[in-house]
């Protein structure tokens, strides 16, 4: 019995909670991405000197993670979920990085 | 909780999308472990043709470069297509887990229809890039461009086949097992494939070789 009452509280991993959602939030979090996008393309037309690499990078991080945590769900599903994605994601970035290091990308004039 | 309690979540639980994976050893659904392990490793793909770009952008000596073909505010048209795609598809997946099954379908094909202005700009701007002068074999700068931003366009056109498909089978009631897990699966999918877009939008167009 308290295996039932168990599996019945821990094995809900996430459909309750996104119908919980209003579908405003939804909205609301593509207006925030249409705002950033529109942002990232403004800063490509203005000169900001060395804060645009930066700038620009934090915008895509931003709306990279919305997604993924909002319209993906992550942020309210289960947390092996979010082991696979992130361990693939930041492998990626790590090979990638020492790849480039190696053809001396970082180096380039 | 009563006998009489626990079969009733039960089946609500079952409502909700579990009944069609049961217990499995994590207590989750398998084909969503599934579906995340092999985003995962799709990291690794696009993660390798983004390198490769960004290595090869600045070294081409022949044919046009990218600030000689790109057309920022095109291209931003075509992002914020592929962005309001995402919500479409989130609406849909919230739409079928509240048992709406004909707006979800409404809201798959529109985001079909997104996808496929999508692709169908991409076409287009690769056909004009061709008639600047860069084609695949051009430089490296063409060759890494055309495979990253044409494995880009796959995986969207891949995405358009499976929402089609589900829409066909949800129409003739062919969908195995709980048909919010398959609309959410299909929705990861397509999620997956507008954050690569996030990134190559900002790695490959805006930021200058």
């Amino acid at each position: 019995m308290s295996t039932t009452v168990e599996h019945a509280t821990t094995g809900h991993d996430s459909h309750d909670e996104h119908a919980g959602h209003g579908n405003s939030h939804y909205y609301l979090v593509a207006l925030a991405l249409a705002i950033l996008t529109g942002l990232e393309v403004l800063l490509s037309y203005v000169d900001i000197g060395k804060a645009f690499l930066p700038l620009l990078m934090i915008l895509m991080m931003i709306k990279f993670v919305m997604v993924v945590l909002e319209f993906m769900h992550l942020r309210k599903d289960a947390k092996l979920f979010h082991y696979l994605f992130w361990s693939g994601f930041l492998l990626a970035i790590a090979v990638y990085i020492g790849f480039l290091a190696t053809f001396k990308f970082f180096l380039q004039p | 909780m009563s006998t009489a309690a626990v079969a009733e979540h039960g089946t609500s639980h079952d409502d909700h999308g579990h009944g069609g994976h049961g217990h499995t050893s994590t207590g989750l659904s398998n084909n969503k472990l599934a579906m995340w392990l092999f985003l995962g490793s799709e990291c690794l793909l696009f993660g390798g043709l983004i390198s490769t770009y960004m290595l090869y952008r600045g070294r081409h000596v022949k044919g046009p470069g990218p600030d000689q073909v790109f057309s920022i505010p095109y291209t931003s048209v075509s992002s914020f297509v592929l962005l309001m795609s995402s919500l479409t598809m989130v609406l849909a997946v919230a739409e079928a887990q509240k048992k709406n099954i004909d707006k979800a379908k409404l809201w798959m094909t529109v985001t079909a229809v997104l996808g496929a202005t999508f692709v169908g700009g991409q076409i287009f701007e690769f056909t004009e890039f061709y008639r600047k002068g860069l084609g695949y074999t051009t430089s490296l700068f063409g060759s890494s461009f055309y495979t990253l931003t044409g494995f880009h366009g796959v995986h969207v056109t891949v995405g358009i086949i499976m929402l089609m498909a589900v829409v066909g089978m949800l129409r003739v009631d062919k969908v195995p097992g709980d048909k919010a897990e398959v609309i959410e699966l299909v929705g990861l999918y397509w999620h997956f494939v507008d954050v690569v877009w996030i990134l190559i939008f900002t790695l490959v167009y805006l930021i200058p070789a």
